[in-house]
């Protein structure tokens, strides 16, 4: 289970997260949505201490995220932001390995290898082990990273839009497979996500941000509902149920 | 962190198989070979070329400036490597960013406040171990504020560099003008070094200095590679970022501050042996990475100082070379980066 405890970060004169008091269900898919700048992307980097909250506590299955030895937490927590900058050239074999650092700081066992081999083979990157990142296209990068944070074995996995770069297939590929993770693996998952279908169709719990704040949180059925996502994002939004599942319109 | 099946590998050929069990070596391990041997051959070239007179007088001679000529090349090769680590960019050097500026700064600085007396009544090795010290603190005070904080652009950092660099350079100027002229002249001695007259009263501690930085540096190693991934994934990765990164910061200030001791600032000796290193090594490995820029850095200077002493029979341009050299990669790097 997340907690968080009156969460706040002020840049300037502008609260970007203000006073956030939530508990995220442990197991299962929790999306935050929201439109730009409701401060979920901020929120997740606070969760997973990347960030440095100016007031307010958040506590990962007890343990305080800002107190917590860092390797430590790193069994426990994982995180994925959407700009994976960096100068080193690895490849996807490399980066995948990472994953196993907080275990084996650097001198893989048998066991990592086992962990690494399942990484590679459940985001199907097998053919493309041997290449180096920047030889891939942006989805197979995007996999590449997920790939390297499954392998960190942790039992919260947080995703800042892991959808972004990729196309329909790609997208609803990566979105099985976190349920997959879910269901088979008991993980929890937090995905910032932009696309309320997506959120609708895969998630068990949703929270709703505006300017800062919570604004609606719940079973997926309680929130995929016109009043209130019309009254998060501003607009007109209908919700239509097709075969079980609610979609939302919001093109016109 | 796992053997390279990746990189270009070399199989002994299919007809002599039976008689050799199949050697492979992976790139990463024969360009550290082909180095170390270009490097030994400097060496001895260096040591051994045009010499006139009695051996027992040449190699002690010629091993004093060697050994210097080495702590420099590993100190300027290491620090410039772990800096574009922890900064997480291939450009920025801490010549670049006016670590070596500061140097000069500190040592001015110190003949200002303290007078003259500093320069010549504390022997050099104290008065070394003291400057190493303030240019920890205000290396640290300054890059702690520069790299810890929100990532920052690197257009921002060169330019603070630069700014940076100019303002520790002009200080310097200003106090040098407003010194009496005695002390201005042994502070400028004490400035003159270069490749060929190096201090031997310096080395001995340059070695112990070098020494202590080193297991620091050994024992962090398993840190370099995820810190070269970004901060975020370091931390997520669960590397204590903020001690190690200033830690780290810490040792590259004691290497600029050893190298320019011992031979004065030059500005782009680090990068043009790290983007070398890069890319004949080929791996982002720091196990590979760091004896190969050392090793670079080793046959530039050693073989360069050799050539040019030997071969074009003058002593003090080196530095100009491998600044000219050094400055074109800048440049490439900068145009390359931009044209992306």
């Amino acid at each position: 289970m997340i907690i968080a405890n009156g969460v706040t970060k002020t840049y300037g004169t502008e609260c970007v997260v203000d006073n956030v008091t939530i508990t995220l269900p442990a197991k299962g898919i929790t999306s935050i949505i929201g439109p730009n700048g409701a401060g979920k992307s901020t929120f997740l980097s606070m969760v997973s201490r990347l960030l440095d909250m100016d007031k307010g506590t958040v506590t990962v299955d007890g343990l305080d995220v800002t107190k917590a030895p860092g390797d430590v937490l790193a069994r426990r927590l994982s995180i994925l932001r959407q700009d994976n900058h960096m100068t080193a050239r690895l490849t996807v074999r490399d980066l995948v390995s990472f994953g196993r650092y907080p275990y084996s700081k650097g001198r893989l066992t048998i066991e990592d290898k086992t962990h690494i081999d399942d990484a590679i083979g459940y985001l199907n990157l097998v053919e493309l082990e041997g290449r180096y990142l920047d030889e891939l296209s942006g989805g197979q990068r995007q996999r590449a990273f997920v790939a390297m944070v499954l392998c960190q074995d942790t039992d919260y996995v947080l995703l800042d839009e892991p959808l972004n770069n990729l196309d329909m297939k790609h997208a609803m590929a990566m979105m099985k497979l976190l349920r997959r993770a879910a269901n088979e693996l008991g993980k929890t998952v937090v995905l910032v996500l932009h696309d309320i279908n997506f959120a609708s169709w895969y998630s068990d719990y949703i929270v709703a941000m505006r300017n800062g704040k919570v604004a609606h949180q719940g079973p997926a059925e309680a929130i995929i509902r016109p009043d209130i996502l019309s009254d998060v994002y501003d607009m007109d939004i209908k919700v239509h149920e097709i075969g079980g599942q609610r979609v939302s319109l919001y093109y016109e | 962190m796992q053997p390279d099946q990746s990189s270009g590998i070399i199989v002994a050929s299919p007809w002599y198989k039976r008689f050799v069990p199949s050697v492979t070596l992976s790139r990463p391990i024969l360009v550290l070979v082909i180095l170390g041997v270009l490097a030994l051959v400097s060496i001895v070239c260096f040591m051994t070329l045009g010499a006139r007179g009695s051996w027992s007088f040449v190699l002690p001679f010629r091993g004093r400036k060697l050994l210097s000529l080495i702590v420099v090349a590993y100190a300027v090769a290491m620090s410039t490597i772990l800096f574009q680590t922890v900064t997480n960019n291939r450009i920025l050097t801490p010549s670049i960013m006016g670590f070596d500026a500061l140097y000069i700064l500190i040592k001015t600085g110190l003949v200002f406040f303290l007078g003259i007396g500093a320069l010549t009544t504390l022997d050099t090795q104290a008065q070394f171990v003291v400057e190493v010290l303030v240019m920890v603190a205000f290396s640290g005070l300054l890059f702690r504020w520069l790299f810890l904080g929100q990532e920052r652009s690197l257009h921002l950092l060169v330019l603070v560099g630069i700014v940076f660099g100019i303002l520790f350079r002009s200080v310097s100027q200003l106090m040098q003008r407003m010194l009496d002229p005695n002390a201005f002249n042994v502070l400028q001695d004490s400035f003159f070094a270069s490749f060929s007259t190096t201090d031997s009263s310096l080395l001995v501690i340059s070695l112990v200095i070098i020494g202590a930085v080193s297991v620091v540096m050994v024992r962090l190693m398993h840190t370099y590679d995820v810190l070269s991934l970004g901060r975020a994934q370091a931390i997520n990765l669960g590397v204590n970022y903020q001690r190690t990164v200033v830690t780290i910061l810490v040792l590259v200030s004691v290497l600029v501050a050893v190298s320019t001791a011992l031979v004065g600032p030059i500005t782009f000796f680090g990068l043009l042996v790290a983007s070398l290193a890069h890319g004949l090594v080929g791996s982002s490995r720091h196990k590979y990475i760091l004896p190969a820029a050392a090793l670079l850095a080793i046959i530039c200077l050693v073989g360069g100082q050799t050539v040019l002493e030997r071969v074009f029979e003058f002593d003090t341009a080196l530095s100009i070379i491998i600044e000219f050299l050094g400055g074109i990669v800048f440049i490439f790097l900068i145009l390359r980066r931009a044209a992306r």
